[in-house]
């Protein structure tokens, strides 16, 4: 299981096979869920031409590490992999990447999409777009389901 | 001592992101706050933390604690 912080662009399908070679699975998974989630152009009607995503560094870390015991428990995962982008990113640049391996494919869906939506809730990023206009603004909403604590 | 942090668009309203105070009695999140910020209200929806794990404002805070306010989250 593995969690890393990236502060330069990162290609996702390199991470995934460099994170997957060393591992001694083979033979064990059936199953691989990626979720790739990638920066845009437009967001609310706007046109943004480059965004810079802040932490906090260390409860980052510790919260995705927490979603990780807890999808364990939910699901027999046999290994994840999560990359998060912070720092100045341009449109088209990849901003998170999660992948999941399993013994079925049930699994690696569900735990895929679990880790997903657990890391828009509890992870402390936060977004700052540069708008086409030049102004920025903080991204205020997410669409992950509402923090209840 | 405790230090509090602050991220994100609350870290620009307020023009610093860590600070450290001497507490010399049982303090809460919220009475954290109140002692540094006297002059401002918490803002509505933010979220707490006590040593990186999400807490509520009522959440007891200690001396060597470190606890940080900030706006929704926005990752992924």
């Amino acid at each position: 299981m593995t969690i890393k912080i990236c502060d330069v662009a990162f290609e996702p399908f390199t991470e995934i096979q460099n994170f997957q070679n060393p591992l001694t699975l083979e033979g064990k998974f059936g199953a691989t869920s990626i979720f790739i989630g990638t920066m845009r152009d437009f967001n609310d009607g706007d046109d943004v031409q480059a965004m810079t995503l802040e932490h906090y560094d260390g409860m980052t870390q510790k919260q995705l590490a927490q979603i990780i015991v807890a999808a364990k428990a939910k699901w027999q995962i046999l290994e994840c992999l999560i990359v998060h982008r912070v720092g100045d990113i341009l449109p088209n640049e990849p901003i998170v990447l999660v992948a999941v391996w399993s013994a079925h494919r049930g699994e690696a869906f569900e735990a895929c999409r679990y880790l997903m939506e657990e890391l828009k809730t509890n992870a402390p990023f936060w977004k700052l777009e540069k708008l086409a206009t030049n102004e920025t603004r903080w991204v205020a909403k997410n669409t992950a389901k509402v923090k209840g604590i | 001592m405790i230090t509090i942090r602050y991220f994100a668009s609350l870290r620009e309203t307020l023009g610093r992101s860590t600070e450290q105070l001497e507490i010399f009695e049982p303090h809460t999140v919220l009475s954290v706050w109140r002692l540094a910020n006297p002059d401002l209200a918490l803002p509505e929806n933010t979220l707490t933390a006590v040593n990186m794990d999400y807490v509520p404002l009522s959440n007891n805070v200690k001396d060597g604690d470190e606890v940080a306010f900030f706006p929704p989250v926005t990752g992924g």
